[in-house]
């Protein structure tokens, strides 16, 4: 009876792929068509990785706990595996959710920018959840590349020249991160002969010396490739450029390619170079928490630099993951639960700020930012005009637009009440060790660092936003308002909401979380799932 | 063969990533497509080198190790160069959509300013 629920796995990649495909040949005239499809397609994922973090979540029962589908039911070594643990299914779950927001405001306008933007988008998500999903190394190579691909097409969405300029840097970039996570992966297959995570786990901790050295190169160039994705410090100029560009529901998605990056180093670092790794374990930790913390405050300084909009939320991602970086570097395993509780909350915050910015800024000139920032560092200009507009009224929508851009800065710059606040808490009551879950060590001057640059962040985050914010929402009201529809507004509300909510449900999320962290610190439960598991129809 | 091999992909990577690093458009498409070239050579080196031996089983014949070589490089590497040519492809109408719009095939769409 069971039987077709093990097929569930397999669905958040080939629902996307077929519904993305079976657009293309639909012509660009009945858009709506596409966009409807689309809806129902993300509408859908959203219920199914609900269901299978769900499923994934309980203790026992079907797909507990982590779940292997064999594609073309050979067993794990041999076959190529997708592997369902809590971390992918969580994953999944914020790609659908951000999907789905970004779908539904792309159909009010910015789908009739340009050509296949539906297609693209489906893809895009195929792409994701394979990567997600994927238990095998050059499979990951290859979900890494239909989302790659989608995402030069997305991010070209809307044309003009300022977006093939940072769509061709963009491109150039990572064809040439793909080359280097090909060599990656080669010599760890040259080394190991094996390219499933799993396989490699337990291969690394019997391996000969001189192998294991072309192992941790491979895994290094490997790394190299998923940190320029990531975006960390020396390797992500391209980022803000690129983020900036796109049009505001691609940016929306954009927010989850770098998690990818972060996904991936979290699971190798800790199923291939984790507790069981023998001398190789915690290889790179260094490197990934000094690159973090540069990223951090590289991060930090753009957003204070950042004179538009759409750049402080770009710089923002950075800071985001130069955080999660570090966590993952810094290896105390209480951090791994809050960094996890982070990458939703900041996820799922910068995404609805990307769709955000947007709103606020259509009845404004394109060079109001700019001047608003030169006019601070210059003196006031309009500082002796006449105040009588006391008893002005804020149009409604104004309003609403300038209640999310409040709720927006709260949860980026992390004060409390809502879930940016208890995301940064978790993590440094982690680091401090204040669970009490296991004794922590002194903390070294490294973790100080961190604790300051996470603080400082904030703050440099809430200073760029209260500028912004004043300038845009307590200027004067001779700017037209701008019209916005209400599926255009209810993305942004939605996602907000969903911080809102983490922030209610902290408590459950965060025990999710907590079983998250252990089983990604106790690879062996996933090794011997993936390696053990049955084929199908016995023997 | 080592030697002609490595040297093969030694040339390829240093000739890649010197084009990648030009300033024009052109060079950095050839750039990375002698950097694919490379990395499809080093891919398939991984697989060791062995001459006269296929990489699938002959009808009858026995599994000895040692009469084949590596089939799972070669299937990569078929994968890493549909996937490179796909790439190449699409870096070009970008390329192309960039001079149309700058009218310059410098990669920032502007000539630098001679100084």
């Amino acid at each position: 009876m069971t039987d077709w629920l093990h097929h569930l796995i397999i669905l958040p990649i080939l629902i996307p792929l077929m519904v993305g495909a079976a657009m293309i040949p639909i012509d660009e005239r009945n858009r709506m068509i596409k966009g409807v499809m689309g809806f129902v397609s993300t509408l859908v994922l959203f219920v199914l990785s609900m269901v299978l973090m769900r499923a994934t979540a309980s203790s026992e029962g079907f797909l507990a706990g982590t779940s292997v589908y064999q594609l073309g039911n050979w067993p794990a070594p041999f076959g190529i595996v997708l592997v369902l643990d809590r971390l992918s299914a969580l994953m999944l779950c914020l790609t659908s959710g951000l999907a789905l927001a970004a779908q539904v405001y792309s159909i009010a306008r910015w789908h009739t920018a340009g050509h296949h933007f539906h297609s693209l988008f489906q893809l895009l998500i195929a792409g994701l959840n394979g990567a997600f999903l994927t238990g095998d190394l050059f499979n990951l190579f290859v979900f890494f590349e239909i989302m790659l691909a989608a995402s030069y097409g997305l991010l070209l969405h809307g044309s003009g020249p300022l977006r093939v300029k940072a769509g061709l840097h963009y491109v150039a970039i990572n064809l040439a991160a793909s080359s280097l996570f090909l060599i990656g992966v080669s010599l760890i297959y040259g080394a190991t002969g094996t390219l499933n995570m799993a396989d490699l786990a337990i291969k690394l901790a019997t391996i000969s010396p001189e192998n294991r050295q072309m192992v941790e190169v491979g895994a290094g160039i490997l790394g190299v490739a998923f940190l320029v994705k990531a975006g960390m410090w020396p390797l992500s100029f391209w980022l803000p450029t690129a983020y900036s560009a796109a049009t505001p529901p691609v940016a929306a998605v954009f927010a989850v390619l770098t998690k990818v990056g972060i996904y991936v180093i979290l699971r190798l670092s800790l199923l291939v170079f984790g507790v069981n790794a023998g001398v190789s374990a915690g290889f790179g930790q260094t490197l990934l928490v000094a690159g973090g913390m540069l990223t951090i405050a590289f991060g930090a300084i753009g957003v204070l630099a950042s004179q538009a909009m759409a750049r402080l939320a770009a710089y923002s991602v950075l800071v985001s993951s130069g955080t999660l970086m570090a966590a993952i570097g810094l290896g105390h395993s209480s951090m791994i639960a809050g960094a996890l509780f982070y990458l939703v909350s900041s996820t799922l915050t910068i995404s609805a700020f990307f769709l955000l910015i947007e709103l606020v800024e259509r009845g404004r000139d394109a060079g109001a930012d700019v001047l608003a920032v030169t006019m601070e560092a210059y003196g006031d200009a309009d500082e002796d005009e006449e105040v009588d507009e006391a008893g002005a009224a804020i149009p409604g929508t104004m309003a609403v637009l300038g209640l999310c851009f409040c709720l927006c800065a709260l949860l980026l710059a992390g004060l409390p009440p809502l879930s940016g606040f208890v995301a940064k808490f978790a993590i440094l009551s982690g680091l401090f060790g204040l669970s009490g879950v296991e004794p922590v060590p002194a903390l070294s001057a490294a973790d100080w660092t961190y604790v300051t640059l996470l603080i400082l962040s904030g703050l440099s985050a809430m200073i760029a936003m209260n500028r912004v914010g004043i300038r845009t929402f307590w200027a004067s009201i001779e700017n037209t308002v701008p019209r916005v529809f209400v599926i255009e507004i209810a993305p942004v509300v939605v996602l907000l909401g969903a911080c809102i909510f983490l922030s209610l449900q902290a408590g459950p999320t965060m025990r999710y979380m907590q079983a998250t962290a252990d089983s990604l610190l106790n690879p062996s439960g996933y090794t011997e799932r993936v390696l053990t598991a049955p084929r199908v129809g016995g023997q | 063969m080592e030697i002609i091999l490595s040297a093969a992909i030694g040339v390829l990577t240093a000739s890649g990533v010197y084009l990648l690093l030009r300033p024009r458009t052109y060079q950095v498409i050839i750039g990375l497509s002698l950097l694919s070239y490379a990395v499809n050579l080093f891919i398939f080196s991984m697989g060791r080198l062995r001459v006269n031996a296929p990489p699938i089983l002959e009808p009858g014949g026995v599994g000895d190790l040692s009469r084949y070589t590596d089939p799972v490089p070669q299937a990569l590497v078929l994968t890493a160069i549909v996937i490179g040519f796909a790439m190449t492809a699409l870096f070009l109408v970008v390329l192309l959509a960039s001079r149309g719009f700058t009218g310059t095939d410098h990669v920032d769409g502007r000539e630098q300013r001679s100084d």
